[in-house]
């Protein structure tokens, strides 16, 4: 896959590999490079080779955050009419696991991009930071609303005020994060996380997603409802008939996706 | 480019000296500054594979330069902001740190003697933690590292008591790693530091990283980072270098790879 001049995109083994593509800048995110990212993420989720989507950036820093030259002379109504964060909207419409695999610097903008993942692997010595409000703004593509809901309103406030910068160990006490490995193993032990996550039953997968995000806006009853239809739902899955087929036959199960 | 210290590099070991003589080496805020920023150039640089600190003159360090204290100093803020990023850059060190206590370490000069891996003492050596005797507490990582070495008991009666502690007894409780000789001192700290340098680095690093990840983590995520720690070490130049040297029965020779 090519044609992309900000991300580069690669698949083995049922995972779709996204990198962020700005080593020099480190991977300060413009709106091309957004744009790209959701075809990207589009496009393996049509993929029926993918079953996982691994997104990590090229060099040091996973993202430094938004590039700023770009919001310098911007006004209100050329931002409305714009409508950049739509991308951001279509990010969260993927039904597919995303696997963020950061290191370095998590900052601004990169820190809202690895709040859209699924599962966040982090490098230790990794360092978050909403750093906005040093610049007179705040962030615009999720980060209140992701980090509260991810944190509660308490930590929330105080990261977002102070811009202070975030430990991997704290992120991953306030459940940023999911593990903390040793930097120079970031892509191995991400790949190895995928690869077992690309053998489970891909719909089983895909529903647990959609049910767990609907846990996170809906009140308990009617998440509690989802849930129940989605539990119906699987089992109109070959995978489902496979799965409890091997579990009698104690032997391996081997899922289609279907 | 550093006014209050001496650095330079040779043979693999990086020496950094701390160069206030008149002062007993004690610490301005450009004395923290530039032991961070020679400890992050060691940390960096290629070609250095051993880090030595030791002091010109006759004292390691007397701790804090009292002249720069006034009634309005906020001596918190003087430790996040001065003392800490030193304490914290050598703790980032990844390659071996080895401090060679030629004369008295006081106060944060004890501090920053703890918080290498080693300590060669001269005969000359002793170690205070003298902040007792100007009513303030032990800084600079002090006891954190001082009761990992001597246990709570001694911690608390080098600090609380505030006496000297001289090169032998330091060496006897555990304090320092080994005396040298005043007439072979820096013969003896060369050839340790050169020993260190040519062993493999990067092993020594990641043994850094799990000695840390002991006082820190539970057994389990220990025993994780563990595997993390050996699987990089497995891929090193240095360890097919070992295994080979070993079925050749030969000598190793180690890149630091």
């Amino acid at each position: 896959m090519s044609g992309y001049e900000f991300i580069e995109t690669s698949i083995k083994e049922n995972i779709a590999v996204i990198e962020l593509n700005r080593p020099r800048q480190l991977n300060s995110l413009n709106r091309k490079m957004i744009g790209e990212l959701v075809v990207a993420m589009e496009a393996f989720e049509r993929n029926d080779d993918v079953r996982v989507i691994v997104l990590t950036g090229k060099g040091r820093a996973f993202s430094a955050g938004a590039d700023i030259d770009e919001m310098t002379n911007t006004d209100p109504i050329s931002l409305e009419l714009m409508n950049q964060f739509a991308d951001w909207d279509r990010l969260a419409l993927i039904k597919k696991p995303i696997i963020g695999a950061v290191k370095g610097f998590v900052f601004g903008g990169g820190f809202e991009l690895a709040l859209c993942c699924d599962i966040l692997i982090t490098a230790s010595g990794t360092e978050f930071s909403f750093p906005e409000v040093g610049l007179g703004v705040m962030p615009g593509a999720g980060g209140t609303q992701r980090l509260t809901k991810l944190v509660g309103r308490t930590k929330a406030l105080e990261w977002l005020w102070t811009g202070e910068r975030i430990s991997a160990e704290t992120a991953l006490e306030h459940g940023i994060v999911n593990r903390i490995v040793l930097a120079e193993l970031l892509m191995e032990e991400t790949m190895k996380f995928a690869s077992k996550l690309a053998k489970q039953p891909p719909l089983s997968v895909r529903l647990i997603k959609d049910s767990v995000n609907k846990a996170v806006d809906y009140p308990l009853y009617e998440g509690m409802q989802y849930e129940r239809k989605n539990f119906y739902l699987l089992f109109a899955t070959e995978d489902q008939k496979e799965g409890m087929n091997a579990f009698l036959e104690k032997r391996k199960p081997d899922y289609q996706g279907k | 480019m550093f006014e209050t210290i001496r650095y330079d590099v040779s043979d693999g070991v990086a020496y950094l000296y701390l160069n206030r003589p008149d002062k007993l080496n004690a610490f301005i805020a450009q004395m923290n500054k530039e032991v961070k920023e020679a400890v992050k150039a060691a940390s960096s640089d290629e070609q250095v594979r051993c880090l030595v600190i030791s002091g010109e003159g006759r004292a390691f360090c007397s701790g804090q330069d009292l002249a720069e204290v006034d009634e309005k100093m906020d001596h918190g803020q003087v430790l996040r902001n001065h003392y800490g990023p030193m304490i914290k850059q050598i703790r980032q060190c990844e390659k071996p740190i080895i401090a060679a206590v030629n004369g008295v370490a006081a106060g944060a000069g004890f501090s920053l003697a703890l918080a290498c891996d080693f300590r060669l003492v001269s005969e000359r050596a002793s170690f205070i933690n003298a902040f007792i005797h100007v009513g303030l507490i032990p800084d600079s990582g002090n006891l954190y590292y001082l009761t990992q070495l001597v246990g709570q008991a001694k911690a608390a009666e080098l600090s609380i008591l505030g006496e000297k502690v001289s090169a032998a007894s330091a060496v006897e409780i555990g304090l320092a790693n080994q005396l040298i000789g005043e007439d072979n001192w820096g013969k003896g700290v060369n050839d340790f530091a050169t020993r260190i340098a040519c062993l493999p680095t990067k092993a020594i690093g990641l043994i850094k990283r799990s000695l840390k990840a002991a006082s820190t983590l539970s057994f389990e995520e220990y025993l994780e980072q563990e595997a993390q720690g050996q699987r990089i070490a497995g891929l090193t130049k240095d360890h097919r270098e070992g295994v080979t040297a070993f079925m050749e029965k030969r000598k190793p020779v180690y890149s630091g790879r």
